[in-house]
């Protein structure tokens, strides 16, 4: 039998599926790099590697932990030289934390078992030569493999008492100067128009007196810890007395179990995810950051899930189709790719200091008079974060609610119609629930846009450094017009504003690592109640 | 007010009753834009009657169907000539309400379209929309509906499942009971059975014939033996236009058009 003619041509497609899959694989790649280095980088942070004692051929001695190693610009490509870059700490005494050195340079490097590493509450960590420690009650111990443990306790028991001192001034200290600021302003209110401040007065003594009682307590809290404290030497040779109220962690890097180097590991994990941060954000934890992006994320997107939804329904059921339904949607589009700064000056501009200047003149006139005008709405807060993020996501919600609309079956909505349904009553028991999915998929890409946007957070309320949570068990629990952390912004803060830029790179990548995962958790959250509402709405058809 | 009582009454169903001309469709004809899918059209229906309408495909059968509980209103741009009345009204009336006309007019349509939700919500849901809260009325309507619509038996044990769960059969037969349930006065029926297996048909069939004691039925079909089956009387379309409408017997044993023989005969359409 003859082939057909057309049969005899070669396959046409080859080399664009060659091409087109090509392209993706660029694509994978380049995002495999991306959290690649983001996971390695995150994780070293946590990891407590062993600490050599480098001897230079100079003579200087020092004792720190290997940071990065690379090619000396000045070097010829051809007989490239390497550089080593140490973490020293101490910095109190060696000026600096971290070192670079010159690897032709190095004489000799070793590992002794006695090396300790200290983690401290300022000024970098320390790896030093242990020689003895004072315990709480004042006697001096030698400092060896057999009483490390003994330290381990004592430094415990510093981190106790150091919480116990946070929560005295941070939390009822705290308290008692708000309570004060507010009867203050009541104070002078009360002046102000001549009525009687007897009793305000009263007021603020005994607020007085509670202060100096807890200021009272702060000090002998703090008094606990006055002996305790640990002797070492240096690799110079110099002797170091540190507080034991200074020292968050120790550790033996050269003479330690996989264990104990794994439960190291997670102890600083922990730290990180739970705790707050110290030393101008580079060590400690995340917590208040972590905290910020999920509070001002779930409130944008409560926000911005019922305004996308009303407004998809009036333009899906209820506008007329015509030219000006036309231009409406064209502008919901472009909204969607309007530069998220834009939002962040509109933000600022309308949100803030219209909305919030007035809010602020109609109800907080008083705390403005009397508070040296500070205002209460009328400046940046998470209200106004998660207004304006909404505002930037709304195109999204709007675009995929109307889709899932329109997606309904045409008989659906025929058969609640010719039930007797009016069109309100269609919309609220079959169109809402039919198109959740699709609304949610909506809600998911909103939340992960919001989650990760940084620019026009900064103009509308986040900052570096929040004294105080946006969600706390002082009334009203919800502080709307509270500053407050994020990740995003931290991780832009670290970077590029910190003034030890060394100290802060490993942190960088741990907080962005964080800040992937964190989106990643909400879209998987938001993703298995759309698949739970999906399989109620699907069932096998036909 | 309650807006279920009048109906939840049953209608007895006597033999003189029936004579009555309930639906009353006077010169009728119908514009999609600027296309006429129906030409003066003039027909009465008879209460508690069966009435088949047949013809070829886009004759028009849907379209005067879906003008009886004004669906159509749905389309843009339509326009109409004529009258409709049920009961001695005009559905054009500006003093009634659409919406209670649906709830006058159920409807199942050709292709089966449960809502996503429980069985026992699906064919309560026409009551839920008249604002039937107690809870006792509501089980009973749901039993007596799906037992009418011969689905009982199989689902009194699932009545909380999804309904998109159940066969394309079950599903059609849950959608006659969901019409049902606030007992309408007229059942209209697109095509019920065209999506059904010969003996989902047979029930459908058994069901019009029960159904027929208390509802005014219109079905459009395009099977020949069905309509033979289960009419009364039959009106046969083409392009439009009503070419002949009389007793079921006549229009297959006698027909006065040839229009008519040559499509029952299968000669055309
Ligand atoms: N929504 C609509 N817009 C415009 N024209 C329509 C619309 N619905 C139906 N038509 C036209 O009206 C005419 C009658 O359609 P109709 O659906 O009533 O036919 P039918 O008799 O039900 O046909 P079938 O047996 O195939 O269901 C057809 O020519 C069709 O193209
Ligand atoms: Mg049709």
């Amino acid at each position: 039998m003859t082939q057909p003619a057309y049969d005899n041509s070669a396959p046409k497609g080859e080399p664009w599926v060659w091409f087109t899959s090509l392209g993706l694989i660029i694509g994978l790649t380049m995002v495999a790099g991306l959290l690649g280095l983001v996971l390695v980088n995150g994780f070293s942070v946590f990891w407590a590697p062993a600490v050599p004692t480098v001897k230079l051929s100079d003579g200087t001695v020092m004792m720190g932990q290997l940071a990065q190693r690379r090619v000396r610009p000045d070097s010829p490509a051809s007989n490239p030289k390497y550089e080593r870059q140490y973490q020293v700490g101490l910095r109190e005494l060696n000026g600096a934390s971290y070192v670079w050195v010159e690897e032709a340079k190095i004489a000799q490097e070793d590992f002794s078992s006695a090396t300790m590493g200290l983690e401290r509450m300022e000024n970098g960590p320390a790896f030093v030569t242990p020689v003895a420690f004072v315990n709480a009650s004042g006697s001096k111990v030698p400092l060896t493999k057999a009483t490390f443990n003994d330290l381990l306790n004592e430094v415990e028991r510093a981190s106790e008492i150091r919480s116990e001192l946070n929560t005295i001034q941070r939390s009822k200290i705290g308290a008692v100067n708000a309570k004060m600021e507010s009867t203050r302003i009541d104070l002078r209110r009360a002046e102000d128009r001549g009525e009687p401040t007897a009793d305000i007065k009263a007021q603020l003594a005994a607020l007085d007196v509670e202060f100096n009682q807890l200021r009272a307590l702060s000090e002998k809290v703090l008094a606990k810890n006055a002996l305790a404290k640990i002797e070492v030497r240096d690799a110079r040779g110099r002797d170091v007395v540190l507080p034991m109220a200074t020292i968050v962690r120790a550790w033996l890097p050269n003479d330690m179990s996989a264990w104990d180097r794994v439960s190291l590991f997670f102890s600083r994990l922990r730290e990180f995810l739970f705790d707050e941060p110290r030393e101008a954000n580079t060590e400690g934890g995340l917590m208040p950051a972590i905290f910020g992006t999920l509070v001002m994320t779930v409130f944008m997107s409560l926000l911005v899930t019922p305004f996308g939804v009303i407004a998809a329904i009036y333009l899906r059921e209820y506008a007329k189709d015509g030219v000006i339904l036309r231009m409406v949607r064209v502008c919901v589009n472009n909204l969607a790719g309007v530069p998220s700064i834009v939002f962040g000056v509109f933000g600022l501009g309308f949100f803030v200091y219209v909305l919030g200047g007035s809010i602020d003149q109609l109800f907080f006139s008083d705390q403005l008079k009397y508070n040296n005008n500070t205002p209460v709405f009328g400046t940046g807060g998470l209200l106004w974060c998660s207004l304006t993020l909404a505002l930037m996501t709304l195109p999204v919600v709007i675009v995929a609610t109307e889709e899932a609309l329109s997606a309904v079956p045409r008989g659906m909505r025929e058969a609640s119609l010719a039930a007797g349904a009016s069109k309100w009553q269609t919309i609220r028991d079959i169109l809402l629930p039919a198109s959740a999915p699709g609304i949610l998929t909506g809600v998911i890409l909103a939340m992960a846009r919001g989650a990760g946007e940084v620019a026009p957070l900064m103009l509308v309320g986040v900052v570096k450094l929040a004294p105080t949570l946006p969600v706390d068990m002082v009334e009203p629990f919800l502080h709307f017009d509270r500053k407050f952390m994020h990740l995003g912004f931290h991780i832009y803060d670290l970077g590029f504003q910190s003034p030890d830029s060394d100290a802060a790179r490993p942190m960088v990548f741990a907080t962005t690592l964080l800040l992937i995962v964190l989106v990643v958790c909400l879209n998987l959250g938001a993703i298995t109640i759309r698949n739970r509402l999906r399989a109620r709405y699907k069932g096998a058809s036909f | 007010m309650n807006p279920s009582a009048s109906r939840i009454k049953v209608q007895p169903a006597t033999e003189s009753e029936g004579r009555k001309d309930y639906i009353r469709i006077q010169d009728f004809g119908f514009w999609y834009g600027a296309k006429k899918a129906l030409d003066a059209i003039s027909l009465d229906v008879p209460e508690r009657r069966v009435v088949a309408f047949i013809g070829p495909s886009g004759c028009g059968k849907s379209t005067l169907l879906r003008n009886l509980n004004r669906m159509n209103d749905l389309v843009d741009g339509i326009r109409h000539e004529g009258d409709i009345q049920i009961a001695g009204r005009s559905i054009y009336d500006p003093g009634i309400e659409v919406i209670s006309l649906r709830r006058r007019v159920g409807m199942v349509f050709q292709k089966s379209n449960p809502f996503p939700k429980s069985i026992y919500d699906n064919v309560v849901y026409a009551l839920r929309i008249m604002g039937v809260t107690d809870r006792a009325v509501l089980d009973e309507a749901c039993e007596t509906s799906l037992r009418k619509a011969a689905l009982w038996d199989e689902v009194k044990d699932r009545l909380n499942d999804s309904a998109l769960g159940l066969s394309g059969g079950q599903m059609q037969r849950l959608c006659i009971a969901r019409a049902i349930a606030n007992r309408p006065e007229i059942l209209l029926m697109d095509e019920p059975c065209s999506a059904l297996d010969p003996i989902a048909t047979g029930k459908i069939e058994e069901l019009i014939h029960e159904l027929k004691a208390q509802f005014t039925i219109v079905i459009v079909t395009h099977s020949m033996q069905q309509a033979a089956r289960v009419s009364d009387r039959t009106a046969f379309f083409y392009l439009g236009k009503l070419i002949e409408y009389d007793t079921t017997e006549k229009i297959f044993m006698n027909p006065s058009q040839a229009q008519t023989e040559a499509y029952i005969s299968g000669r055309f359409g």
